[in-house]
């Protein structure tokens, strides 16, 4: 990080004003080359200056500049903001300016894994601001505020600071084995400790389940033979004729996507090609893609069509679909109730696409099912990435694996060996392995001595 | 010029007598210089042997063909398995040993040494040209030249005892202390840390009334520390150690004079082990405790002083007094030497390499309190190794490193030399990732191969140990191979034990791993051996399979990182970005792989990334 980076960090051609960031070693001098006005590398710190970008003496723009130095700053480095008028031209002017006079332009993401590097902020909280950039609805940017803010690093090492104070209590007892000073570890105690643990995890755990769906929203397949009205349905719900209807069966080939919002939350449809033998090839392609599909989806939606009997296609289906989160919906409700409700074993929805009823109850009961309203107003703190979750997952592991051992009766010298693993494994999401954390604990706590 | 001896050790504590007992076993011309020959192997503070991690340690230095655990297993009146019901990792004998028989056997064991001479006298300086050991001299006039030098002073150099607001210049027992060879190491560029520690009072046997304390005594099982020798005490022949606590009288006592310890009151430079802390500390730091434990353990069959553990103290003597005087039984003590503190200079153990050689001096070796540690094992386990790298220094072969997952001996030496101390260092079973491997078991098993290889293990002794191994894989081979059978007979002897029957043919290896099947239970149906060391060894590895393998998993893991070495020329200004503490601790400790930076404290995991960038993008050609 010897050299100096720049880029334009406002979002091109929108908003009356753009910024420009400069970060590095030269940041301040570079700056100051180009800028007629005071001398800036005598101007206070994290002070606002008025003057103009020059190339070749002449005038580019009017500009305010925002002189920040190390350390106190995003990347710890040397930070200069130029703010110019937001023209495209203008702005494309002055980063070239910049790059002619010994600047860098900024790899995406460079300012954040400088702030990494240079120990400004943690593993975590750079994720996040990886994420923040990526987000889309107003809830996944709260979630990522919230992971740069630490409040994802403070709850795993509320968790880390508990095993490690359970980790001790063992750890005085088998070195120091002859004083009473400790508190006798039993078999009882540990579980009592290690259940209260392991619930946090699973909190973490099915928090992040949420912050998935915060992030990335509930995927939803509409399936149901041909014809039944899924089309339709999705195209009520987006509100947009975005699918194609039409009475041809098996018109429906391609996986159509379309999201709308609910409660904040986005919801991702996805119509699919009617899931019923066929000889068609093409067809059956889009059959064998649908059947791929619905393993990945978060909830599924079975449209049966209110004037046939079920036929073994559809109990098929059902039978298919037994163990997924579904909701079946009983389309074309005026017509002749054909479906036979015990067949099916389970609570329907009746509407009438054509109609448009029956679409409030179908979308209430996907609140209720994904507790929308409760994530919505939760303090979203979750963990957002696949490493990190897949970290708790292991730790929550070790844990649970711990308790098991304990029924089995094993001494607490193997006991502690999974605890200390859940220990480290925490420790990777925050980019904290100190071992010298857990003697200091011991020491602290614990009256010990010859 | 052909030197006078080949390797020079400074120090008969513990830590010289095994680094003097290595290099003269393996055959070279070695001298031990020691101010008091009388003070060889001296016990200056606790009269035991081993205890947590420690007597690890004493079975470690026995497998690799040390001195310590013979010479304990002659000389104790007591000794106890801890921790025994708490978990085979981390079991550990610990021995009370005679004050008076440990020093002599261990002289006994020191003179049968052919290629060893035993030589009194203070070593004042260090001979030393371009940057290597010549030799040492001795009282200020004496020059005797070595190709290598060992220094295990202890707490020799500069010491000062401290009594109160008294502080005088002086060794334990009052010995000449030798600030001489201190400032020589300055002068030669070592860091100097003032470290501290303390020893409690001994009191008089006639003037103790035993009827009001606990009484506290040995197993009931044989035990030694060595593998090579019988038990030589009798079972009921073991002396009796006493439990005593403090009280609301003592702790008044102490709050009302903490300004005249010598702690308290300011007059100490050195710091002190949190593990060791003194009686005032205790008052001071956990307020709350109504009571502290304390323990009577007896010195010597040969003389009647008592040490009173956990009473380690700085106060002036009249307090002393009032303090003995108001514990139970203690009413009417004499004490005979009163607690004191003691100050010395130790230097940065970051200034040593794994094999315990300078990296100021070649051929000079530190071992024991000079390197910061505390502790009798830990200075013994530090002085074989020692010796046995100077020794294989002059063989012109490569040193001898244990890792981590090796041998406590291993975590204990690269600790120091990777994070250093502030405090003297004791081995902790908290300390080794891996101790589930590091048992007190298994000792021969991980190290007595390289023992044989070092040349310490002779063949007969070599020849035993790879029978016991061939027959522990054999009988784990039976186990594993062989069902047990559900006939009328094993039925009728499960129910007898009220134990669950399995639903059929099982093999044994399976059937041990359940928590209330003993291999003892399971002998009665198969034909294996009587011996219970190879028993307990089978048991372990069945029973504990699925921990161990994971903790195997771990240990690659380690080596992983250990693997991927750092080039002792590597310029850490040319790497960039690294924090400037990280590049302060790299360019000091000069870590020799990615695995040991990581432990250093202070170097982050980003830190540790960009050296692993940086290494790649420079050395990858060399790989």
């Amino acid at each position: 990080m010897d050299d100096t980076i720049c880029a334009i960090s406002s979002a091109l051609g929108i908003g009356a004003i753009s910024i420009i960031r400069v970060s590095g070693p030269k940041a301040i001098t570079i700056v100051n080359k180009i800028f007629k006005g005071k001398d800036l590398t005598k101007v206070p710190d994290h002070s606002v200056n008025y003057g103009h970008i020059l190339s070749t003496k002449k005038i580019i723009d009017e500009v305010l500049v925002i002189i920040m130095k190390k350390p106190k700053t995003y990347t710890t480095e040397d930070t200069v903001e130029i703010n110019c008028h937001g023209g495209i031209a203008v702005t494309q002017k002055i980063l070239e300016i910049l790059l002619e006079n010994g600047c860098r332009l900024a790899d995406p993401g460079e300012f954040t894994k400088r702030a990494f590097l240079n120990g400004r902020i943690d593993l975590l909280e750079a994720e996040a601001v990886q994420d923040l950039l990526m987000s889309e609805t107003e809830n996944a940017r709260k979630l990522y505020i919230n992971q740069i803010e630490g409040k994802v690093s403070k709850k795993v090492k509320l968790v880390r600071k508990k095993i490690l104070k359970l980790l001790a209590n063992i750890e005085v007892n088998l070195d120091y084995p002859e004083y009473e000073d400790a508190i006798e570890i039993t078999g009882k105690y540990m579980q009592e400790k290690l259940k209260e643990i392991r619930q946090d995890l699973q909190n973490l755990i099915n928090n992040t389940e949420n912050g998935r769906i915060i992030k990335s929203g509930i995927s939803v397949a509409l399936v149901g033979k041909p014809n039944v009205g899924k089309s339709s349905i999705l195209n009520c719900l987006l509100d947009e004729e975005k699918a194609i209807v039409t009475n041809i069966a098996g018109t429906t080939r391609d996986l159509v996507e379309g999201s709308f919002l609910l409660n904040g939350i986005k919801i991702n449809l996805i119509d699919t090609a009617g899931i019923r033998a066929t000889k068609n090839k093409i067809e059956q392609l889009g059959v064998k893609k649908t059947e791929q599909l619905l393993e990945k989806m978060d909830l599924i939606i079975l449209v049966l069509d209110n004037n046939n009997k079920l036929t073994t296609e559809d109990k098929k289906l059902l039978k298919k679909l037994k163990n997924k989160k579904k909701i079946i919906f009983v389309n074309k409700n005026d017509l002749r109730k054909n479906v036979n409700l015990k067949e099916i074993d389970e609570e329907v929805i009746y509407g009438n696409t054509k109609k448009e009823n029956g679409l409030d109850a179908l979308l209430t009961k996907i609140e209720e099912m994904f507790n929308l309203e409760k994530i919505n107003t939760q303090d979203p703190t979750y963990l957002s990435n696949t490493r990190q979750k897949s970290l708790v997952k292991e730790a929550y592991k070790c844990i649970d694996n711990c308790l098991g051992s304990i029924k089995f009766e094993y001494t607490i010298d193997f006991l502690a060996s999974d605890i200390k693993k859940a220990w480290d494994l925490l420790g990777e999401i925050v980019g904290e392995t100190y071992n010298d954390e857990l003697l200091d604990e011991l020491f602290s706590n614990f009256c010990l001595g010859k | 010029m052909t030197k006078k001896y080949e390797i020079i050790v400074v120090g008969g504590g513990h830590a010289g007598c095994e680094a003097a007992y290595a290099a003269a076993k393996k055959g070279h011309r070695t001298l031990l210089v020691t101010t008091n020959v009388k003070n060889i192997a001296d016990m200056p503070c606790n009269p035991s042997i081993g205890g947590t991690a420690k007597g690890i340690v004493v079975r470690e230095i026995d497998a690799l063909g040390g001195i310590m655990g013979k010479v304990t297993d002659k000389s104790h009146f007591q000794i106890k398995m801890l921790n025994s019901t708490k978990g085979l990792a981390v079991r550990s004998l610990r021995a009370q040993a005679d004050k008076v028989v440990y020093p002599k056997e261990m002289l006994k064991a020191l003179k049968k040494c052919s290629k060893l001479d035993i030589l009194e006298g203070t070593v004042t300086k260090l001979l030393v040209k371009d940057k290597t050991i010549l030799g040492v001299v001795i009282d200020e006039n004496k020059k005797i030249t070595g190709n290598a030098v060992i220094l295990t002073t202890g707490t020799y150099l500069r010491s000062k005892i401290l009594v109160g607001d008294k502080k005088t210049t002086s060794g334990p027992h009052g010995e000449k202390t030798s600030s001489l060879l201190s400032n020589n190491l300055k002068e030669l560029g070592f860091e100097i840390l003032r470290l501290k520690t303390g020893t409690p009072q001994r009191i008089a046997e006639s003037s103790i009334d035993f009827s009001q304390m606990q009484e506290e005594y040995g197993d009931n099982t044989y035990y030694t520390f060595s593998y090579d020798n019988p038990p030589f005490y009798k079972i009921n022949d073991q002396k009796k150690c006493y439990l005593i606590y403090t009280n609301a009288k003592t702790h008044e006592i102490i709050k009302q004079n903490l300004d005249k310890s010598s702690m308290y009151g300011g007059y100490v430079e050195g710091v002190g082990p949190r593990y060791c802390p003194s009686i005032e500390d205790k008052i001071v730091k956990f307020a709350d405790k109504e009571r502290h434990q304390l323990f009577l353990e007896p010195e010597s069959a040969y003389y009647d002083e008592w040490y009173l553990q956990g009473f380690s103290t700085s106060m002036p003597h009249e307090i002393q007094e009032k303090m003995v005087h108001s514990l139970k039984g203690l009413e009417k003590a004499k004490i005979v030497k009163y607690a004191y503190a003691i100050e010395y200079d130790a230097i940065n153990p970051l200034q040593v390499n794994y094999s315990l050689e300078t990296k100021i001096i070649n051929n000079l070796y530190t071992a024991g309190q000079i390197n910061g540690t505390s502790g009798y094992e830990e200075a013994a386990a530090q002085g074989l190794m020692a010796g046995i790298n100077a020794s294989l220094k002059l063989e012109k072969k490569e040193p001898f490193i244990l890792k981590r997952s090796d041998a406590y001996i291993g975590v204990l030496i690269d600790d120091l030399v990777t994070k250093g101390t502030k405090e003297p260092y004791r081995l902790l079973t908290s300390r080794a990732e891996f101790r589930l491997l590091l048992r007190h078991d298994n000792a021969d098993l991980r190290l007595r191969e390289k023992g044989y290889e070092i040349g310490l293990i002779d063949k007969k002794r070599y020849k035993k140990f790879l029978s016991k191994k061939d027959l522990i894989n054999k009988t784990i081979a039976i186990l594993k191979n062989n069902q047990l059978k559900l006939t009328k007979k094993v039925i009728t002897i499960f129910a007898e034990n009220n134990i669950k029957l399995p639903k059929g043919s099982i093999k044994y290896s399976e059937l041990l791993k359940r928590p209330e099947i003993s291999i003892n239970f399971l002998k009665q149906f198969v034909d294996i051996t009587d011996s219970k060391e190879i028993l307990e060894e089978v048991e372990i590895s069945i029973k504990y399979s699925g921990y161990i393998e994971k903790t195997y998993k771990e240990i690659a893991k380690m080596i992983k990182l250990e693997e991927k070495k750092i080039p002792a020329n590597i310029n850490y200004d040319k790497v960039r970005n690294l924090a400037l503490e990280a590049r302060q601790k790299l360019k000091l400790i000069k870590p020799i792989s990615i695995g040991q930076a990581s432990r250093i404290s202070g170097v982050n995991p980003s830190d540790i990334a960009i050296l692993a960038v940086y290494l790649k993008k420079e050395y990858s050609q060399n790989e």
